[in-house]
C-alpha cells in the first residue's frame, strides 16, 4: 500500500470512529430541538421549547434531585470505603488480596440486570428496607470498584517510607495518613469521585429493579416518561445531561489532569 | 558499659518465624559516628529500624540516654532517620518539609521559621525554601531530608545508605558535609552501609555484621589492618585468603610451601602485600590492568588466581608470560578459623 492510500485509510477509520462516537450526541441535540409534537430526526423546524419544558416537568425535577443525591452521597460513601481499602491493598501484604480485588471489581463485571435483580430479591424484599436506602446501597456498591481502582493507581507511587518519615517526625499513623498520604492522592480521589458520580448518575439497569412508586432516578423516570409521552423533551433532557457530564469532565481535566488517573 | 548512650542488650529481631538478628549486644557512645557495615541481609537495616522504633523487637531491650525505649513508639522516641530514598513529602516545599515536625509540635510560628531557616542553612540550602522536591537534584533532596531530621534535635540520627544514591563527586561532598554536621552538632549518628570505603572514611567505629551477628567491631584503622576472620578480611580488601596446613598453603587447585610454619590456620594478603617480580614461586599473567600508581596483576598460580599489585617502576609482564611472586609471611595477616 502506498503512502497516500494509507493516509486515506487512516482518515476514514478516524472519521468513522468519530461519527459513531459523536453522531448520536448530535442526533439527540437536534431531535430535542425539533418543532414537532413527537420525536423526529432530522428535526422539522427548530425550537427551544422542549429544552424549556424539561424544567417544568414535576417528576423530572424530583428524580433529578434523587439522582443527584444518590450520585453525590453514594460516591462519597464508596470513597469512604474505597480509600481505606485501596490503601490497605497497596500498603500491606494481605492474604487473599487478589480475591478481595476481584470481589471489589465484581459490580463492574457482573451485568447490572443481575445485580439489580439479586439486590431486589435478596436484600430489599426480605429485609424490607426502603427503596431510597436500597438505591443508595446499590449505587455505593456500583461505584466502589471505580473508587478502589482509581485511588489505587494514584497510590502506587507513594512509598511506605514517606509515612515512616512522618511518624519519626512525630505523627501518629492516622496523622501520617491525613498529612502525607491524602494530600498526595488528592487528584486520584477527585478523579474517582467524578468517575463515580457520572457512573452513578447514568446508571439504569440496577436502578430499574430498585425504583419504587414515587422513587425513581432520572434515567428511569425518563424511560417511564417515554412510555407515555413521545415528545422531544426526553431528547432535550438527554442532551442537557450529556452537556452536564461533559462540563464536569472538562473542568476536572483542566483542574487536575483527570485523564492521568483513569 | 557505663558510658553507653545507645545500648542494645540481647536484642532479637524477627520477621515472622525467621530471625534476622539474634541476641545482639551493642553500645554506642554519645556523639559517636558509627557505621553498621555488612552485605545485604546481614541485619544492619533491621537493627537500624529497631533503634528507630519502626520494628518491634521480639526480645531484648533498647536504651537511649538512660531510658528504656524498647516499648516507646517511633513517634515518641526522638530519633531522626534519613531514608535511602530521602522520603521527602512531594506535595510540600523544602521549607515545609523541614518545618513538618516542628509544626506537629505546635511551636510558635517565629520559632518554626527560625529553626527551619537555620536547618536549611546548616545543609547549605538557603534560598531553596520554595522548591518542591521534584525541582531539586538528588543531592539537594538528601540535604533537605538531613535538615528535616536535624531541626528536630534528635538524640540519635540514623542514616540509611546515605551516600549510595549519589554520584562519585557528590558522595565525597556529602561525606565531608556529614562529618562537619556531626562535629558542629555533636549528634550521635548511626549509619548503615554495604560499602566498606564509605564506612572507613566516615565512621569513628565500624560494626561489621554478618548473618545478624557482629563479626567484628573496631575503629576503621583496626578493621582495616587487623581483621580477625576471613569474612572481615575479605570485606576489608584482603583479596588473597588461603588455608594453611603445616608449612604449606592449600587450595582446591594445589599447594605452595611457606618459609616457616605460621601460627594461624588462615592467612590473608592484600594485593599490595604480595611480592611481584621476584620470589620463590612462579605463575603466569592472567590479567593486568594499569591503576596509576601501580599495576594490578591476576597471576595464575598453583593455588589458583592470585591478585597482586606491582610497582609501576617494574617493567610490565605481558599476558601469558611467566611471572615470579612471593606470599611472604611478614606481610600476611593471620586469621582465626
Amino acid at each position: 500500500m502506498n503512502t497516500s492510500m494509507r493516509h486515506l485509510a487512516n482518515w476514514s477509520i478516524l472519521g468513522l470512529t468519530l461519527t459513531f462516537l459523536i453522531g448520536p450526541f448530535l442526533i439527540i441535540i437536534l431531535a430535542g430541538a425539533s418543532n414537532t409534537e413527537y420525536l423526529a430526526f432530522p428535526p422539522e423546524g427548530l425550537t427551544l421549547k422542549w429544552y424549556l419544558k424539561v424544567f417544568t416537568v414535576e417528576s423530572f425535577r424530583a428524580s433529578f434531585l434523587l439522582s443527584m443525591a444518590l450520585a453525590v452521597f453514594g460516591t462519597l460513601a464508596a470513597l469512604l470505603l474505597g480509600v481505606p481499602a485501596a490503601y490497605a491493598l497497596n500498603r500491606y501484604d494481605l492474604p487473599m488480596a487478589e480475591t478481595v480485588r476481584t470481589i471489589v471489581a465484581a459490580p463492574i463485571i457482573v451485568p447490572g440486570i443481575i445485580v439489580g435483580l439479586a439486590l431486589l430479591r435478596y436484600m430489599v424484599v426480605p429485609t424490607g428496607v426502603t427503596v431510597t436506602l436500597a438505591l443508595f446501597m446499590a449505587h455505593t456498591a456500583l461505584v466502589l470498584p471505580y473508587a478502589v481502582r482509581v485511588v489505587s493507581s494514584s497510590m502506587t507511587n507513594l512509598r511506605a517510607d514517606m509515612e515512616e518519615a512522618a511518624v519519626l517526625l512525630g505523627c501518629s499513623r492516622l496523622q501520617a495518613f491525613t498529612k502525607v498520604v491524602l494530600p498526595n492522592i488528592r487528584g486520584g480521589v477527585l478523579a474517582a469521585f467524578i468517575l463515580g458520580f457520572v457512573t452513578s448518575f447514568n446508571q439504569v439497569p440496577v436502578s430499574l429493579f430498585l425504583s419504587g412508586p414515587g422513587v425513581r432516578t432520572l434515567p428511569i423516570d425518563m424511560l417511564a416518561y417515554m412510555e407515555i409521552t413521545f415528545d422531544p423533551s426526553v431528547a432535550a433532557l438527554s442532551a442537557l445531561l450529556a452537556f452536564m457530564s461533559l462540563a464536569i469532565v472538562f473542568t476536572a481535566e483542566r483542574l487536575l489532569g483527570f485523564s492521568r488517573y483513569v | 558499659m557505663s558510658d553507653a548512650f545507645v545500648q542494645l542488650s540481647d536484642l532479637t529481631l524477627s520477621y515472622g518465624k525467621s530471625v534476622a538478628v539474634p541476641n545482639l549486644d551493642l553500645s554506642i557512645r554519645e556523639g559517636e559516628l558509627i557505621a553498621l557495615l555488612g552485605p545485604s541481609g546481614c541485619g544492619k537495616t533491621t537493627t537500624m529500624r529497631a533503634i528507630a522504633g519502626l520494628l518491634s523487637p521480639t526480645g531484648g531491650t533498647i536504651t537511649i540516654d538512660g531510658r528504656d525505649v524498647t516499648r516507646v513508639p517511633a513517634n515518641k522516641r526522638g530519633i531522626g532517620l534519613v531514608f535511602q530514598s530521602y522520603a521527602l513529602f512531594p506535595h510540600l516545599t523544602a521549607f515545609e518539609n523541614v518545618a513538618f515536625g516542628l509544626r506537629l509540635q505546635k511551636l510558635p510560628e517565629a520559632e518554626i521559621k527560625q529553626r527551619t531557616e537555620e536547618g536549611l542553612a546548616t545543609v547549605g540550602l538557603t534560598g531553596f525554601e520554595k522548591r518542591k522536591p521534584a525541582e531539586m537534584s538528588g543531592g539537594q533532596q538528601q540535604r533537605v531530608a538531613l535538615a528535616r531530621s536535624l531541626v528536630m534535635r534528635p538524640k540519635v540520627l540514623l542514616l540509611d545508605e546515605p551516600l549510595s544514591n549519589l554520584d562519585a563527586r557528590l558522595r565525597l561532598e556529602m561525606r565531608t558535609e556529614l562529618q562537619r554536621v556531626q562535629k558542629e552538632t555533636g549528634i550521635t549518628m548511626v549509619f548503615v552501609t554495604h560499602d566498606q570505603a564509605e564506612a572507613l572514611a566516615l565512621a569513628d567505629r565500624i560494626v561489621l555484621m554478618k548473618d545478624g551477628k557482629i563479626e567484628q567491631l573496631g575503629t576503621p584503622a583496626d578493621l582495616y589492618a587487623r581483621p580477625e576472620t576471613a569474612f572481615a578480611a575479605e570485606f576489608m580488601g584482603f583479596e588473597n585468603i588461603f588455608k594453611v596446613e603445616g608449612e604449606e598453603i592449600v587450595t582446591t587447585s594445589g599447594r605452595l610451601p611457606l618459609e616457616a610454619r605460621p601460627e594461624s590456620p588462615i592467612l590473608a594478603w592484600r594485593p599490595d602485600a604480595v611480592t611481584v617480580g621476584s620470589g620463590p614461586h612462579e605463575g603466569r599473567v592472567a590479567a593486568c590492568s594499569f591503576a596509576g600508581a601501580h599495576r594490578e596483576y591476576v597471576i595464575d598460580s598453583a593455588l589458583g588466581p592470585i591478585k597482586a599489585d606491582a610497582a609501576i617502576t617494574l617493567p610490565e609482564v605481558p599476558l601469558g608470560e611467566a611471572i615470579r611472586f612471593d606470599l611472604p609471611l611478614a606481610t600476611a595477616r593471620g586469621l582465626a578459623a
